[in-house]
Parts: C-alpha cells; sequence; structure tokens
C-alpha cells in the first residue's frame, strides 16, 4: 500500500456515498474492536495502491460516544497519510464544526465540499478558494452522488499525502485558552524531549493540551500523576477567565470561527430561516395528524413486503420477502434431492450426516438470506431518504420511558416476524447501549417460527378456553417482558450511560440505488459468512447430540441393529441423556421431564422443531393406526390440499404432513395424548410456551446477535439473560397459574 | 426564558446553556451556542421532542432538554 486515505465527516453529509463511489463495490466490513461499529475499508478502484478507511460518522472528535473516540483514535494514533474530510456545504457551519477539530490533530487534510449541485440550486455560493486560504488546506467541491469532482478530489489527496504539508496554524482560540493550551503543551514536552522528532512531539503536545484544556478524561488519564495535577492547575485558572468552563468556552470559540470564516466564504441567497422543499415535505410527515397513520402505514407495508403471506391482503399472495425465501427454499430443497440421489447409497452415518447435519445446516442460513435482503433494503431505503430520523422523533416520547429511543420500535416490530433480520436492524440505533438492549428484548418477541408451539399447545390443553386469548396473552406478555427486562438493564447495568435525544433531522434525499444496492448485500454477506457459521456449527453439534450415543462408539449399536448402523434413536441419543439430566432443572416450572427439555433444545435449530420433536419423542400418539383414523375424517379432495399427492391417502407422508401441518396449526386437538403425562397442568403447558418464548432464540438469531455485538462476551450475557428471563418468567407463571388452578 | 416556552414558528437568541457536562457539550457540539439564533419549528406528533432550525439545519431535542438552554426573544 502507498497510501492509506481516512473517510472522515458528519452523519448525512454523503460519507457512505462518496466511500462507496470511490471504492465501488470492493469492500471489506470488519469491526472496530469492543464496539457494535463497522469498520469499513477498501481500495480505490482507479488505483489499487490506495487504501481507503471509512470512519464513523461524527460531529466532532469528543470522548463521548464509541464513534467519536473510533474516529479519533484513529487519526491520532494511526495517523492515516491523508484525511479527506467531506462536508456537506448545504449545512456548511456545523460541518466545519468537525472540520477544525480535524485540523488540530495536524493531520494532512483535504476537505471534499460536497453537494455543491444543491448548494447551486438553492441559489448559494461556496468560495472553495477563499475557503482553503482561509483553512490552509485544499477545498475540492464535489458531488458525491454522481462522482462529479472526485477524480481532482483524490489528485489533491494524493499530492496532500505526498507532500504532507504543516497545516496553518488557526487562529480560532482567544488569548487564555491559548495561554493555557501554550502552557501545558510546554510541559508535555519538557519530560518527552528524548526521543526523535522534535516536529511531532510539538504537534501531538498541541494537540493533547487543546484535549487536556477541553477537560478530556482519556487524554488526561494518560498523564502522571504530578503532571496531572500541574495541568489541571493551569486548567482551573484558564476557568476562571472563562465563565467557570473551558470545555463550553472552546465550542464557543470554534463556532465563532466558523461564523466568521462562512461570513467570508459564504453567500447566501437568503438570510435566516428558508424553508426548503424537504421541510414541506416534513410538514406532512411529522404533522401532528397525520404523523401516526402515515408511520403506522409505512410500519405495516415495511412489515407485510417482508413476511406477509397475504400480501396487500390478497389471499395467498405471497410478498417479496416470503416468496424469495419460498424460491430460496425451493431451490435448496431440489439441490437437496440432488444430493440425496447422489448418496443413497451411502452408509447411514454419512447419509444422515450430509442430509440432516450438513444441508439442513445451510438450509436454515439460505432460508433467511431473502428475508434478511428484503429487509435491509427497505430499511436502507428509510435510513437513506431520512424518514428513520422521523421515526425516531415521532415515537421518542413512548420508547424513552423503557429507557430506549424510538428506533428502536423497527428491530421489535420485525421481531414478530424473524429475529433475524430484527436483529440486524438494531445496527440502525445510534447507542451502544440501546443496540444491546434491543438486541436482547427483540428475542422474546413471537416470531412466527415461534407460531407452532403456540397453536399446538393451545389446542391440545387449552381446548375448552378461549384460544385466542391464550395466544393473545402470550403477545401481550412478550411485550411486558421486553419492557420490564428493558427497565431493568437500564437501571442496573448502563445506569451511568446518559440518554440524550440531541438528533439532526436530516434533509429528505431521494437515496441512490447504488448505495441501497451495496447496503444490502453486505448485509446478506455479513449474515451469511459471520451469522452463518454459528448457525452451522450448532445445527451440526446438535445432530451429533441427537443421533448418537455412547454405544455408537463401543460397537453395541453395530451389533445390534441389523444393517450395521451405529447412530441411536432419539429417545436413546446422547441428547436424551443430556435431557434427562437436565430435566430436574425444569421441574419448578412444571415440565421436569427429559422429552420437553429436548424439545427446548431442539427449538434452538428453529423454533417451528419443538413441535416436530415432540411429535417424534411421543412416537406412540402418532403411530401409523393413529394416523390412518385421524385422517379418515377428510374426502380426497381435503387430503389433497392438505398435501397428500391426488389426494391418496399415504402413510409414508402422513407423518410429515401430520406434524408440519396439523400439529403447526393446532388442528388435533387430541394430539400426543401421552405428552400429558409429563405436561400434567394447564399451568405447565402455559408455562412450557412462556419458556419457549422467552429463552435463547434460534441459532440464526444468536448468529446474527454475534454479528451485532460482536463480541463473545456481550452475546453469551445476551443468551445468558435472556435465559434467566425466561426460567424466571416461566416459574412465576406455572407457581401462580397452579395456584389458581 | 428556555427553549422550552418558545412556540413553533417563534425565534429566540441562545445565551446560556445549562450545566457543565455531556449534554451541554453535546448541544453545543452541535451548534447550539451563545448568541446563535434558533428558531422552532415543531413539536412531535406525541408533544416531545421538539424539532429546530438552527445554522440551517434541522436538529430535534427533547423538552428536557430545551428547558436547559436559556434564551432571549
Amino acid at each position: 500500500m502507498d497510501y492509506v486515505i481516512a473517510l472522515a465527516g458528519n452523519p448525512n453529509s454523503g460519507k457512505t456515498t462518496l466511500f462507496n463511489e470511490l471504492t465501488g463495490s470492493k469492500q471489506h466490513v470488519g469491526n472496530w474492536p469492543g464496539v457494535t461499529v463497522d469498520k469499513k475499508e477498501g481500495v480505490y478502484k482507479k488505483d489499487k495502491n490506495i487504501k481507503i478507511l471509512d470512519l464513523p460518522g461524527t460531529y466532532s472528535l469528543s470522548p463521548y460516544s464509541a464513534e467519536e473516540i473510533i474516529a479519533r483514535d484513529y487519526i491520532v494514533k494511526n495517523k492515516p497519510d491523508v484525511v479527506i474530510n467531506i462536508v456537506d456545504g448545504t449545512n456548511i457551519e456545523r460541518n466545519l464544526y468537525l472540520t477544525l477539530q480535524i485540523a488540530e490533530t495536524k493531520i494532512p487534510m483535504v476537505v471534499a465540499m460536497n453537494m455543491m449541485d444543491e448548494v447551486e440550486s438553492q441559489g448559494d455560493k461556496i468560495d472553495c478558494e477563499k475557503l482553503k486560504n482561509i483553512l490552509g488546506v485544499p477545498v475540492i467541491p464535489i458531488v458525491a452522488r454522481n462522482g462529479k469532482g472526485l477524480d481532482k478530489l483524490m489528485a489533491e489527496a494524493v499530492k496532500v499525502a505526498k507532500d504532507k504539508p504543516l497545516g496553518k496554524k488557526l487562529e480560532v482560540f482567544d488569548e487564555n485558552i491559548s495561554n493555557a493550551v501554550n502552557a501545558i503543551s510546554e510541559l508535555l514536552i519538557e519530560s518527552n524531549n528524548d526521543s526523535s522528532s522534535v516536529k511531532a512531539i510539538s504537534t501531538e503536545a498541541q494537540w493533547k493540551a487543546i484535549k487536556l484544556v477541553e477537560n478530556d478524561e482519556i487524554v488526561s488519564s494518560t498523564l502522571s500523576d504530578n503532571k496531572r495535577a500541574a495541568v489541571e492547575k493551569i486548567v482551573r485558572e484558564a476557568e476562571k477567565n472563562a465563565d467557570g468552563d473551558t470545555e463550553a468556552k472552546i465550542a464557543d470559540l470554534r463556532y465563532q470561527f466558523i461564523t466568521k470564516t462562512v461570513n467570508t466564504a459564504v453567500k447566501k441567497s437568503k438570510k435566516g430561516y428558508v424553508e426548503t422543499k424537504s421541510d414541506k415535505i416534513d410538514k406532512i410527515l411529522t404533522n401532528r395528524f397525520l404523523a401516526l397513520p402515515i408511520f403506522a402505514i409505512i410500519m405495516y407495508l415495511m412489515f407485510a413486503i417482508t413476511f406477509s403471506e397475504n400480501f396487500l391482503l390478497i389471499e395467498g399472495l405471497p410478498s417479496p420477502g416470503v416468496w424469495l425465501a419460498g424460491l430460496a427454499e425451493g431451490l435448496w430443497g431440489s439441490f437437496a434431492d440432488v444430493v440425496d440421489g447422489l448418496i443413497a447409497n451411502a452408509s447411514p452415518v454419512v447419509y444422515s450426516l450430509i442430509m440432516d447435519g450438513v444441508i439442513e445446516g445451510l438450509g436454515a442460513i439460505i432460508g433467511f438470506i431473502p428475508l434478511v435482503w428484503v429487509l435491509y433494503l427497505l430499511i436502507s431505503f428509510l435510513e437513506d431518504c431520512g424518514y428513520m430520523a422521523r421515526i425516531a422523533f415521532v415515537m421518542d416520547r413512548i420508547f424513552r420511558r423503557f429507557g430506549l429511543s424510538g428506533r428502536s420500535f423497527i428491530p421489535l416490530l420485525m421481531g414478530f416476524g424473524c429475529g433475524v433480520p430484527a436483529v440486524m436492524a438494531t445496527r440502525t440505533l445510534d447507542s451502544e447501549k440501546d443496540r444491546t438492549i434491543t438486541t436482547i428484548i427483540t428475542a422474546f418477541m413471537p416470531c412466527g417460527a415461534k407460531l407452532p408451539i403456540f397453536a399446538m399447545f393451545v389446542s391440545t390443553f387449552f381446548a375448552g378456553n378461549n384460544k385466542t386469548l391464550v395466544t393473545y396473552s402470550l403477545y401481550m406478555l412478550s411485550i411486558v417482558v421486553a419492557i420490564v427486562v428493558s427497565l431493568i438493564l437500564n437501571k442496573f447495568v448502563y445506569k451511568s450511560a446518559t440518554s440524550n435525544f440531541v438528533m439532526e433531522l436530516p434533509r429528505y434525499r431521494v437515496p441512490t440505488i447504488k448505495s441501497i444496492a451495496i447496503h444490502g448485500w453486505e448485509k446478506v454477506k455479513g449474515f451469511a459468512v459471520k451469522a452463518g457459521t454459528v448457525i452451522f456449527i450448532s445445527t451440526i453439534l446438535i445432530w451429533l447430540l441427537s443421533n448418537f450415543n455412547i454405544n455408537s462408539f463401543n460397537g453395541v449399536n453395530a451389533a445390534n441393529n441389523e444393517d450395521g448402523v451405529i447412530m441411536a434413536e432419539m429417545d436413546d441419543s446422547f441428547l436424551a441423556s443430556v435431557g434427562n439430566a437436565v430435566a430436574p432443572v425444569f421441574k419448578p416450572l412444571g415440565f421436569g421431564e427429559w422429552r420437553p427439555t429436548v424439545g427446548v433444545a431442539t427449538g434452538w435449530i428453529a423454533k417451528e422443531m419443538v413441535v416436530v420433536t415432540l411429535a417424534q419423542l411421543y412416537d406412540d400418539d402418532v403411530s401409523p393406526e393413529y394416523l390412518e383414523g385421524y385422517f379418515s375424517q377428510y374426502n380426497q379432495e381435503e387430503l389433497e390440499e392438505l398435501g397428500f399427492e391426488d389426494g391418496q391417502y399415504d402413510e409414508e407422508a402422513a407423518f410429515d404432513i401430520y406434524t408440519e401441518g396439523i400439529l403447526w396449526e393446532g388442528e388435533d386437538e387430541n394430539a400426543l395424548s401421552t405428552m400429558k403425562d409429563d405436561i400434567k397442568t394447564k399451568a405447565a403447558a402455559y408455562s412450557y410456551m412462556v419458556f419457549n418464548l422467552l429463552c435463547m432464540p434460534c441459532f440464526a438469531a444468536v448468529g446474527a446477535t454475534k454479528r451485532e455485538l460482536k463480541s463473545w462476551k456481550l452475546t453469551g450475557a445476551a443468551v445468558g439473560t435472556q435465559m434467566l428471563t425466561a426460567y424466571i418468567v416461566a416459574f412465576v407463571v406455572y407457581t401462580v397459574g397452579s395456584l389458581i388452578a | 426564558m428556555t427553549l422550552k416556552d418558545l412556540k413553533p414558528g417563534q425565534e429566540g437568541t441562545v445565551i446560556s446553556i445549562g450545566d457543565k457536562g455531556p449534554m451541554r457539550r453535546r448541544i453545543m457540539d452541535m451548534g447550539v451556542t451563545p448568541g446563535t439564533v434558533i428558531k422552532v419549528i415543531k413539536v412531535a406528533p406525541l408533544g416531545d421532542p421538539i424539532e429546530v432550525n438552527i445554522r440551517g439545519y434541522e436538529l430535534s431535542l427533547r423538552k428536557d432538554e430545551a428547558e436547559n438552554i436559556e434564551i432571549k426573544m
């Protein structure tokens, strides 16, 4: 690599668009260590020797958010060859605030003055030449959306990277602050004169000195005790002359400098507040009466496009998301059939490993990809066009009470469809705290795959009751639990994190298709690779546990089975042994038997698996005779509808149709009657549903959680919280329920 | 008076901003500094937060936060 260029800029300044334009589609998304912030890197598409790094969008380099700390640490410690600071020309004053702070680091910089087309159409004029003279760095007008000015920008950036010009000293601070900064920087240099380059030391000392006058705790903590005391004395002195707060004074002085600069270099066609087209759109979208209905419609559409089976209320019309998911699953099914044919003669272990382990495991990932993709295209659209910030604006009042921000609404809503895209949607949240809490509570939502559990249990155990009401109560419970857990986490785990809602409401802009497409693709790739690994390994693990036992490996199974198969039935597997060992833990919840316990575990592969597993384990109840009797109530036409070929009853197909059709829909009130020996009461049945509702979500969602939280420790804590919550709530439900009954 | 007292459509000049701390720093970083003209655009449908125009862009903040910003009309 010849040069490393870092992109820095405010959120909504067009930084991502610029990054995409410069790097094309070849980019690498990783993460900054320890935080949930994306780290994007790429190579300049016109010169492979130039590496471009996209710093998180920030308004300043104050040490208050993860994004700000990352951006400034990178600039100060990693010292890129040049920083391209992208400035939104339509919002120049606030954007220049970051520019001044980057200038203070003395890292070579080029300013990219973006959105010049909009500036012109407003009738304003930005004199880049004048700005260059005032700031002492090149200022290049560009339009990132259509690539205008980018060649010139990059040529200038390379030149700056090569020459490394010494930045001009800007007269931003007043005498009081300047004196304090100089005094501190001398103090810092004094004890540091052993290393080589005096110039490097003095620029770094200068920057640190400014930060110290700003009461920066991170920089302050790097000092020795007596030096800190000396620094503090100088700062106290300066504070006396700055109304008691140097930090505020410095912010004020920077803005005063900016106001002066803008007055010289920018000509505005109109003074004061001007109502733009964006303001007019906003008047409707956040209108006092229309805002909530419009919001509800947009949310409904978003949910419907992704998850609806009856799109636009047309019976049987799948939404784009469901249609694509069906397509992907269909293709994967055909592929599985081909593989099935190829390995039909392989040994049973290999066959089962490939079909039930690998194919099933990969299938779980593939089924989710279209949902993630569709949802992400929609979210990117809302984000890029500016509506996402308005959602937060409209919903803040409600979510603030739970210690969250209005943006948490989208992940939680999506949780009713599928936890995987829901967890991935937490990316749009501003703070680390909000992201973590929302990720945890999203798992409590009754996603589509949990519905078969409810349907079967409600119909089997609550036959005489109002079934809708029982199911509805579970929905309500999930919301209440989510709120309570969020409040608890806010109060005890994140008590120091201050919540604020000082947020920019960016202008409405039509997003570019390119940036949305790149966004969606990144998400899908990230999910398939990062989450996919977790899903795949976990699925294989459960496959191993549920298909083998100790006798698989000492020859007993091979001797007993007529064809020498070493695998075991599920009732007899490691999983059953583990289930037996763990079962007593669930005694207080009312279902302390091994079969329900194993059901919980297979539910982690996919929640609907709970039903299938229970049908397999209580197989006395699903005997061929029982099935034949059950299906005899249907005529030929109905049988065909249920999935029997040509409406002919078929013993082989009957089990699958029964477990994945009848049981899922909860249509057999007499289902699995021996299950009632293990789960004896309504309270126990309700407790079982509650536990499956709230406990660890499927591995796919855990994989997505790991991908978003970017840390095993946090992911573990999230899963632990979910398990503990599930246990406590199910315990309370069972105990109270038993008392009432 | 404070920013919270302004009705949509009214504007004022910032005199000072609340107490020292991260909150004040955040507000000032966003350009709300003494002497700046700030105009209230609207109140969110549920009564809070509010939207203001400052330095040519739109910013939203909660009424609790607005209460810390002292202004004169």
